[in-house]
């Protein structure tokens, strides 16, 4: 059986609408996007969607009371409130260097959540 | 402090800063970057989400990541910069300009420069444009201001949340809200499209089974001290409520997130010319406004969705400042402002930046940005010089919030004597 799924690429704010072809179940043709990452993109989409999640832990002694973070590499969809839940209960110490590791393997995924900003100590 | 300059450049964003690094590598020594703020980055510091960089850096950035990798050539190239200084005014004395700044340490300083690049970035449209009926209790913010709150003052503004218009900021708050464990009940869209990137539409609100309502407003906030529901109402073509079409929401917070306008009131007393669609200066190829050797770029001149296109036009501000204080002895009378080719703009194109070019003063090549008044599908975008048609390109989908260039060439601008104005516009195919 075939069918077609479209979709908007979300891997760059360009946005490419992707028209992506399935036989039985399997990807047989990506169409619509301006680069390899849209193929990519659409193949997985349809299969295993995974998405990198952004958010703040709490930092004590910074001059800001939060620091911005995100998952190391993407996540599967289905497990985004999972890891925004486990950050809430994180707790990190000032100074923060951007790249710094949060919490490691989070909900289980195998990923980093890594912080994206320098807070330095107050 | 030393008080006079060959370049000044207001604002610490990502403009100020890609414009001061590209001014500094073409050999401008003497500058200043100057910043409100306690940090430079400018609004990327409060954008926590990834989705910046992917055309400068081949990868994908948080908003502060990207800010992080400026702010690094900045300190290497050893470009100056004051933070918590606030420009106040911007005049003309001959062809130098006096900047005036405030700040704690030097109080009231009047500064002197022979250039000046405006990269003031943009501020929210606010909340009494809006013509709501009824009350202003307390849990009205603009998305933005939602934004600083959570993200960089770790303080949640509510709990249940309403979303009035689909710009970029309103979209990433309504998931941003949502991961803090907050509701998001509806995002209503007055216009019939929403304004910001469908990737937005797509990772913010699709993944989380956020409604997108189109063609709807808010007719009703309720709620004394502190809101506690609001109406929406579907909208005819001509915006107006379409009575029996009311649907109550209650919530506790109502963001809104009603567009952006770039922040010209310093250019505006400056007598720079604006433009009326954008807000922002009129300029030329070099990106320079009606006041000779003041530049513009990033959201103070138009308002850009893509950071990368911000860099890159700051950039090419940088350069130009750069040329022009190197010729400061040279004697301009020539530089006859009428041998400017304006770029006129119909059929569904709101705007061009530059709005006009001096094919004497361009290079081989110069980028043209603009944005389209509704949605269009497998349409081609023309230019004509007179009655030749001298572009003509085809594109897949345009929309209103996502910005669109194309590339003139210097040779289609000069073959022709007694040019005054080329035509840019959407053709159907
Ligand atoms: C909420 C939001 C989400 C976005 N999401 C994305 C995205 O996912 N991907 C992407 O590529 N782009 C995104 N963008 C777009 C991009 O971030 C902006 O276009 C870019 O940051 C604009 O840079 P700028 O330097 O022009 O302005 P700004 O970053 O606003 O910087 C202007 C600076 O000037 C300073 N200033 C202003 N007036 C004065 C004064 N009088 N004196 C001294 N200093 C002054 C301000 O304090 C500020 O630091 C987003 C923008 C916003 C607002
Ligand atoms: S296909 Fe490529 S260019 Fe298009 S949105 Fe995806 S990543 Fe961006």
């Amino acid at each position: 059986m075939t069918e077609t799924r479209e979709l908007i690429c979300i891997n760059c704010p360009l946005g490419c609408g992707l028209t992506v072809t399935l036989k039985d179940k399997e990807v047989v043709k990506v169409e619509g996007n301006t680069c390899p990452k849209g193929e990519a993109y659409g193949k997985k989409e349809v299969t295993d969607p995974t998405r990198i999640v952004t958010s703040t832990v709490r930092v004590s002694g910074g001059v800001l009371p939060v620091v911005s973070v995100k998952t190391a590499s993407d996540i599967p969809k289905g497990k985004i409130m999972d890891c925004a839940e486990a950050l809430k209960s994180v707790q990190v110490q000032a100074p923060v260097a951007a790249g710094d590791v949060v919490l490691e393997n989070v909900c289980g995924t195998g990923v980093s959540v890594i912080a994206t900003k320098n807070v330095s100590a107050a | 402090m030393k008080n006079t300059f060959d370049l000044i450049i207001v604002g610490g964003g990502p403009a100020g800063l890609a414009a001061g690094i590209q001014a500094k590598k073409a050999g401008v020594e003497d500058l200043l970057i100057l910043e409100r703020d306690h940090e430079l980055g400018g609004i990327l510091n409060q954008c926590i989400h990834n989705g910046f960089g992917l055309h400068t850096f081949k990868e994908e950035l948080t908003g502060p990541e990207y800010a992080q990798r400026y702010i690094d050539q900045a300190m290497e190239l050893e470009i100056p910069y004051k933070l918590n200084t606030m420009v106040l005014d911007i005049a003309r004395e001959g062809n130098e300009k006096i900047v005036t700044i405030m700040n704690r340490e030097d109080g009231l300083v009047f500064l002197r420069t022979k250039a000046v690049i405006l990269a003031m970035g943009c501020r929210e449209r606010p909340r009494g444009a809006l013509n709501i009926p009824g009350y202003r209790p307390a849990g009205i913010y603009t998305a933005g201001t939602a934004q600083r709150l959570v993200n960089m003052e770790g303080y949640m503004p509510g709990r249940e949340v309403v979303i009035l218009g689909s710009g970029d900021i309103g979209l990433i708050m309504a998931r941003r809200m949502t991961l803090e464990g907050a509701k998001v009940k509806v995002v209503a869209e007055l216009m019939p499209y929403s304004g910001g990137l469908q990737r937005n539409i797509v990772q913010c609100l699709e993944d989380f089974h956020i409604p997108l309502k189109l063609s709807h407003t808010v007719v009703d906030i309720r709620g004394k001290e502190r809101v506690t529901g609001i109406t929406i109402a579907q909208v005819d073509e001509n915006r107006k409520p379409i009575p029996g079409t009311e649907e109550f929401y209650s919530c506790d917070t109502l963001l809104l997130s009603c567009g952006l306008i770039p922040e010209n009131e310093l250019s505006g007393k400056l007598g720079a010319r604006l433009s009326p669609v954008t807000s922002g200066p009129v300029v030329n190829e070099s990106l320079e406004t009606s006041v000779e050797g003041v530049f513009a770029c990033g959201n103070v001149l138009h308002v850009h969705d893509l950071v990368d296109y911000v860099s890159e036009e700051a950039g090419r501000a940088g350069s130009h400042a750069a040329e022009y204080i190197r010729d400061w002895d040279k004697d301009r009378s020539r530089d006859n402002k009428e041998n400017a080719v304006r770029i006129q703009t119909e059929g569904g194109i709101r705007y061009s930046v530059p709005q006009m070019i001096r094919p004497e003063h361009m290079e081989d090549t110069v980028t043209v940005r603009f944005r389209v008044g509704r949605v269009f599908q497998d349409v081609y975008v023309s230019v004509y010089r007179g009655e030749e048609r001298i572009l003509h390109k085809k594109r897949r989908k345009m929309a209103p919030g996502e910005m669109e260039q194309l590339v003139l060439k210097k040779s289609d601008l000069t073959a022709a004597g007694g040019l005054d104005k080329i035509v840019m516009k959407v053709e159907e195919a």
